[in-house]
């Protein structure tokens, strides 16, 4: 394994190069190899490690030694265990199919090797981040995430809109990033390592729930939350659709939104010892989710519904984590892996169809047209409400049974706030499905629409088969040995509150279903009754207004004050002041400046004759006189 | 032993001063540059003189120290030189006076 894992990141690093040196000189076809091939070999390299960590294998190696001053030392070190292998099945995996959709989707773009490049880059900075063994390489790949993500958002750079939203994205991260590296250094500063073996050791010496424990927790959540887009740090991902629709389905919806979720759960040893901290993070993932839920209720851009979508289910995730059920966090970040990514690869086809129009009031009767793309997102809308048996079901079944058995009056809250933001789910979800792909009684027009080309439709179908059997997959108990043993739910509990579950999804469907398919005229009649709170949510809550009162406006106003009165007066006069106090003494010396260097060397030499004169007035008469 | 070290001293005292007229009086600037060389070179014998005179190693140590100077102080002004004839300009250091600006 210590030779494979090596490798894993390698594939990816190669595919980054040569599509980043030589990709505009390559043909399409090599390009497209190249991008997505790299992935996919990495795919099958960890599926071989994937077999030798079921066989009850670990790794944690260190390659080379980066920088070492005194007993400091920085390792590069990979850490190989059941959480980061699931990580890493999903990344390649995932991502392969992504890259391997986006051979069509980006067929007409002209930064097409561009595209691959910075997707490859992107896959080896996420596989970095999740199986980095240390703080410092874990911290190389967040900003590297980070990049990517502020390269793809802004791919179509001569867009302005794009290129606002990349920034965004840039500096809400930058925030993040700060949080992750103060809560690094404090590690460092209380256990002298930056290692995970060597933290996990130490972590005892810290008092249990102590200042110290919980600060680095808060920290390092404020890492997470920037990254995942949480409250109050969220309002970047919504505007980061502005990217390529694969972009969003691989760094904004299936894997670097949960690089938080990830890292909470790989430092669950710091959050057990930080209840504070972790009851942060579960109130934070609850409240979230619920917040975004209802704003994704009355949205109209298909990939901005989504977009809310996704933060609303890593809420989940952040509130499974936060509670300890750690594994089931990890379960439900599988499975949104695979019905978010089918559904914002689904979401791609249409938008083509449609010629890039996003807003789901202009589009319907997609069932004729895209019979592929309308299947497989109807397996994906079922399968992100919760329908019994698909694979979103049992994972954010396991989140709200933790969160509702839970032993404290805390978690049980969150989890019915959890219960209640799963048929705000349902609802949000089929108000998408019915008005965008429309039943045929919907249909107010014939529109020519074309399915997508079969490199398009296949990624989406596999997709489609996972979010189904996705379920199944026995991963609470591939996690245990990192986990540990979850806490064991009678069976009468675990049916009723399935059934609590499914009844909550049932009614959201049936509420979408009544407002937007039976009766189309009521959603707008109750939508003008409605209209304050209509509008507080079509407006987001006004946390970017907000945002642009608190931050970005006092700083335009310091910066216009200090361009407009610092600068001018203050500076430039000191300035001007030391000019003129030099001009004011220098004044008759100036003369002498003239510029003739035989004149310079005269002074020079009669000074150093009126010194040699001096020394020999000492030696010959000064001396000679008593 | 020889020659006695007064000699050399009075020696140098005559290229030194050789050197330095050369300096004031000449225009063309690698002119004035073989002059300062030669009253570095004066100031070189001096040292020798003494550090022989003394039976220190001190004032050769030095007369190395003023030769690799010279060596680079050469280079740059042989550097300038070049760029400023290239430029078209005459060869006359009274019309380089632009350093004053």
């Amino acid at each position: 394994m210590s030779t494979l894992a090596p490798l894993v990141l390698l594939l990816p690093l190669a595919g980054f190069l040569v599509n980043a040196l030589f990709g505009r000189l390559l043909p399409r076809r090599v390009v497209a190899w190249v991008g997505a091939g790299s992935v996919g070999a990495s795919f099958l390299v960890v599926l071989a490690i994937f077999g030798q960590v079921l066989g009850g294998q670990r790794l944690d190696q260190t390659y080379w030694s980066w920088w070492a001053t005194g007993d400091f030392s920085v390792p590069f070190n990979l850490y190989i265990d059941p959480l980061s292998t699931l990580m890493m099945l999903v990344i390649t995996g995932v991502g392969f199919l992504i890259h391997a959709y986006s051979i069509g989707y980006m067929a007409d773009d002209p930064g097409y090797s561009r595209f691959f490049a910075e997707m490859n880059l992107f896959v080896l900075s996420m596989l970095l981040l999740v199986t980095s063994g240390n703080f410092v390489w874990l911290i190389v790949g967040w900003a590297g995430v980070g990049l990517c993500s502020y390269l793809l958002i802004g791919f179509w750079y001569e867009r302005t809109s794009a290129v606002l939203a990349a920034r965004k994205a840039f500096v809400m991260n930058v925030i993040g990033d700060v949080g992750m590296v103060f809560g690094a250094f404090v590690i460092f500063l209380n256990l002298r390592a930056l290692d995970y073996g060597t933290i996990f050791a130490r972590l005892h010496q810290l008092p249990r729930g102590g200042t110290v424990i919980t600060a680095i927790c808060l920290l390092l959540l404020v890492g997470a939350i920037a990254k995942s887009a949480q409250l109050p740090l969220h309002t970047w991902l919504p505007d980061a659709m502005e990217g390529p629709t694969p972009v969003s389905a691989l760094i904004h919806a299936a894997t670097m939104v949960t690089a938080g979720v990830y890292l909470v759960a790989r430092m669950h040893l710091l959050y057990d010892w930080a209840p504070t901290a972790a009851a942060a993070v579960a109130v934070i993932g609850a409240v979230t989710a619920f917040f975004a839920a209802t704003i994704g209720t009355v949205q109209v851009d298909i990939k901005r519904i989504l977009a809310y979508s996704t933060m609303s289910q890593i809420g989940y995730m952040f509130l499974a984590v936060g509670i300890g059920a750690y594994a089931a966090g990890m379960f439900h970040f599988m499975t949104h892996a695979f019905f978010k990514a089918l559904l914002f690869l689904a979401a791609g086809n249409v938008i083509h169809a449609f010629r890039d129009d996003q807003d789901i009031r202009h589009m319907g009767f997609l069932r004729r047209g895209l019979p592929i793309t309308f299947w497989t997102f109807l397996i994906g809308t079922l399968s992100i409400s919760g329908a019994p048996l698909l694979a979103g079901f049992w994972s954010k079944d396991e989140i709200i049974r933790s969160a509702l058995t839970g032993t404290n009056t805390l978690t049980v809250a969150l989890g019915v706030l959890a219960l209640i933001t799963a048929g705000l789910t349902a609802f949000y979800m089929f108000r998408l499905f019915f008005t965008a792909f429309g039943w045929e009684w919907l249909a107010h027009d014939e529109r020519h629409l074309h399915e997508a080309v079969r490199v398009q439709t296949v990624p989406v179908m596999v997709l489609a088969a996972f979010s189904v059997i996705g379920g199944y997959f026995a991963v609470g108990s591939f996690l245990n040995p990192v986990f540990g043993e979850a806490r064991q739910i009678g069976a009468g509990t675990q049916i009723g509150i399935g059934l609590v579950a499914v009844v909550t999804a049932l009614a959201g469907f049936l509420l979408a279903y009544q407002l937007y398919a039976r009766r189309p005229a009521l959603a707008p009649a109750i939508q003008a009754r409605l209209r304050p709170v209509h509008t507080l949510l079509w407006r987001k809550y006004f946390v970017d207004e907000l945002y642009d009162r608190i931050f970005v406006r006092p700083g335009y106003a310091l910066g216009a004050f200090l361009s407009g009165v610092f600068e001018p007066r203050v500076l430039d006069g000191l300035a001007t002041g030391v000019v003129s106090f030099v001009q004011l003494v220098a004044g008759d010396w100036r003369a002498w400046e003239t510029g003739r260097v035989r004149r310079y060397a005269l002074w020079t030499l009669g000074g150093a004759g009126v010194i040699a004169g001096y020394f020999a007035w000492v030696l010959l008469v000064a001396r000679s006189a008593p | 032993m020889g020659v006695p070290a007064y000699y050399f001293l009075w020696l140098s005292g005559v290229l030194f001063t050789l050197g330095a007229i050369g300096v004031l009086i000449r225009r063309n600037p690698l002119v004035i540059f073989m002059c300062i060389e030669l009253m570095l070179n004066a100031v070189n014998l001096a040292f020798a003189a003494i550090s022989r005179y003394l039976n220190s190693l001190d004032g050769v140590a030095f007369a190395f120290l003023v030769i690799t100077v010279s060596a680079a102080e050469v280079v740059v002004g042989i550097a300038i030189i070049v760029q400023v004839y290239r430029a078209g300009r005459a060869m006359d250091v009274d019309e380089m006076d632009l350093m004053k600006e």
